[in-house]
């Protein structure tokens, strides 16, 4: 069977490269870059070119890179760490409805811890507007949070905007950039941000490795005590190997982005016009342009998202979907909720992650194997069967 | 997908009694699209047997296996002995179920019994024994 994964917002494959860089870290240098003896020489010597590899990457400089252990970490960092050394400016940070959970939750664990925090909305295409940031942001207001781009539903926000805005107001601006990071040109100057977090794992990297970059002269508060490694701000013997991978991953990004963004925006806008012209009442979420390059995403009236993945896994495509059953928490999408859709809409939640090896021929055995899949469900929905007799009734 | 037993893939791959019935005995809903998991069962009855029991539904491959489960396990069983049939004894009979989906999509038995209620209670009010 025809196997295609279309699952790159969960994780990217590991490009050959990258792995290659990687193995002598796992093997003959296995030393300790802090130890002074030659064995700590080549992890030490790989771990600054990792650093300039990530900096590169995003302009900044590589000792405005500290490695984490995901993005998760970064974020969590970034929050919390920004919040707490900047508690003399005020004790109130500003989030969007749709950040990623590493980002929501930090702001409710700093409310714990005293602080707290204003959620900004978004309009329906899930974007944040600037003003409804400018409004949220207080006297005491020291830390603002908002995401470079949504992995659910591939939207990308308008930081310089906000940034402006951040700048003017004397307050720290922090964006994740978890989705765009090695995947869409991002440049820490241009947009104006104070801090920005990114994962290995989303291109084509290894997991388990993150950073965060942080504008020189920023204070922050370690998440973690312990060593003075990354300058004293992340303690722990570094994963030499993942940093390894993420540099190199870094690197290739940079030298492939302008092909990687052509062809990923040819199979997406194929998959998000095609796929609405074959099934009926499917609805693009997300900004219909302003979007990822990779990012197709749909919600499917009248059936549920779970089953129509597992189904797809049956025929050999991987995907994921933001319904309340396939979290682990078992509620829907909070990203599409606050996009104003209605549960029943969003259980129907298909998201496409298209990576560098997918093709045209793979979206189009998508476009052929899912409309009978989605017919087959609709089969079988009492939702569908309501709207049937609605619809027979009223014409 | 591991998550699931053999059993309940096997349901939801080639899930029993999917439909409606035209001019049924009784019709009982349960969930909501809300949790992500709907059911509808329809029954016809005939001599206290479940003659024809269908089903529909919304939900997550869980809650497909279950409905076909309980479908086929009232097929043909007395209105008691279908009363009888339990979250737990669909689980069991699926080898198992997710522990976090125990509950939301597990409501097969639930809408079962609401479309029996349904019938038992529309006999009463057309005074048919």
């Amino acid at each position: 069977m025809r196997k295609v994964y279309l699952d790159n917002n969960s994780t990217t494959p590991i490009l050959p490269e990258v792995r290659d860089a990687m193995l002598p870290f796992l093997g003959e240098y296995f030393g300790n870059p802090s130890c002074l003896h030659e064995w700590g020489d080549p992890p030490r010597e790989a771990l600054e070119t990792a650093r300039g590899q990530v900096a590169d990457l995003i302009g900044g400089a590589p000792e405005e890179i500290i490695f984490t252990a995901s993005g998760t970490e970064a974020n969590n960092f970034a929050v919390k760490g920004l919040a707490t050394s900047n508690q003399k400016k005020g004790k109130h940070v500003v989030v969007s409805a749709i950040e990623h959970f590493s980002v929501l939750n930090s702001a409710k664990t700093l409310e714990k811890m005293g602080f707290t925090y204003s959620t900004v909305p978004v309009d329906k295409f899930g974007v944040v507007s600037p003003a409804a940031v400018r409004k949220a942001i207080r006297d005491d207001t020291s830390v603002v949070s908002i995401m470079h781009a949504n992995g659910e539903v591939g939207t990308l926000e308008p930081i310089r905007e906000i940034a402006a805005i951040t700048k003017e107001k004397g307050v720290i601006f922090h964006t994740d950039a978890v989705a765009t990071a090695g995947s869409i040109p991002v440049n820490v100057k241009d947009l104006g941000v104070d801090a920005l977090s990114l994962a290995g794992n989303m291109f084509y990297g290894p997991k388990g490795i993150g950073a965060l970059w942080l504008k020189k002269g920023t204070r922050i508060t370690p998440l973690l005590d312990g060593g003075l490694q990354e300058g004293g701000r992340r303690a722990g013997t570094e994963n030499v190997a993942g940093i390894v991978g993420l540099g190199k991953a870094a690197e290739l990004a940079k030298a492939q982005m302008t092909a990687r963004v052509a062809h990923l925006t040819v199979l997406r806008d194929r998959l998000l016009k095609e796929l609405p012209a074959r099934i009926s009442r499917v609805m693009v979420t997300g900004h219909p342009q302003n979007r990822l390059p990779g990012h197709a995403s749909f919600c499917v009236e009248f059936i549920e998202g779970e089953s129509m993945l597992m189904l797809l896994n049956s025929q050999g495509v991987a995907v994921t979907s933001g319904s309340a059953c396939t979290s682990r928490a078992l509620l829907s999408s909070h990203v599409l909720l606050a996009m104003g859709l209605p549960h029943e809409i969003a259980q129907g939640s298909l998201l496409f992650g298209l990576g560098v090896n997918n093709t045209v021929e793979d979206v189009d055995y998508v476009l052929e194997v899912l409309p009978p899949i989605v017919d087959r469900l609709r089969q079988m929905s009492p939702l569908y069967s309501k709207f049937l007799k609605q619809q027979s009734k009223g014409g | 997908m591991p998550i699931y037993s053999e059993k309940v893939m096997e349901h939801f791959m080639h899930p029993r009694n999917v439909g409606e019935i035209e001019n049924a005995d009784g019709i009982g809903e349960e969930g909501n699209p809300v949790c992500g998991d709907m059911m509808t069962f329809y029954v016809k009855v005939k001599d206290g047997r479940l003659e024809d029991v269908k089903f529909k539904t919304f939900g997550c491959g869980a809650a497909i296996a279950v409905s076909s489960m309980v479908s086929e396990m009232a097929m043909g069983k007395t209105i008691e002995e279908a009363m009888k049939i339990t979250p737990k004894s669909v689980a069991d009979m699926l080898e198992g179920l997710p522990k976090n989906k125990f509950h939301c999509s597990n409501l097969g038995a639930q809408a079962l019994h609401k479309a029996i209620e349904d019938y038992l209670s529309k006999q009463k009010a057309g005074g048919k024994a």
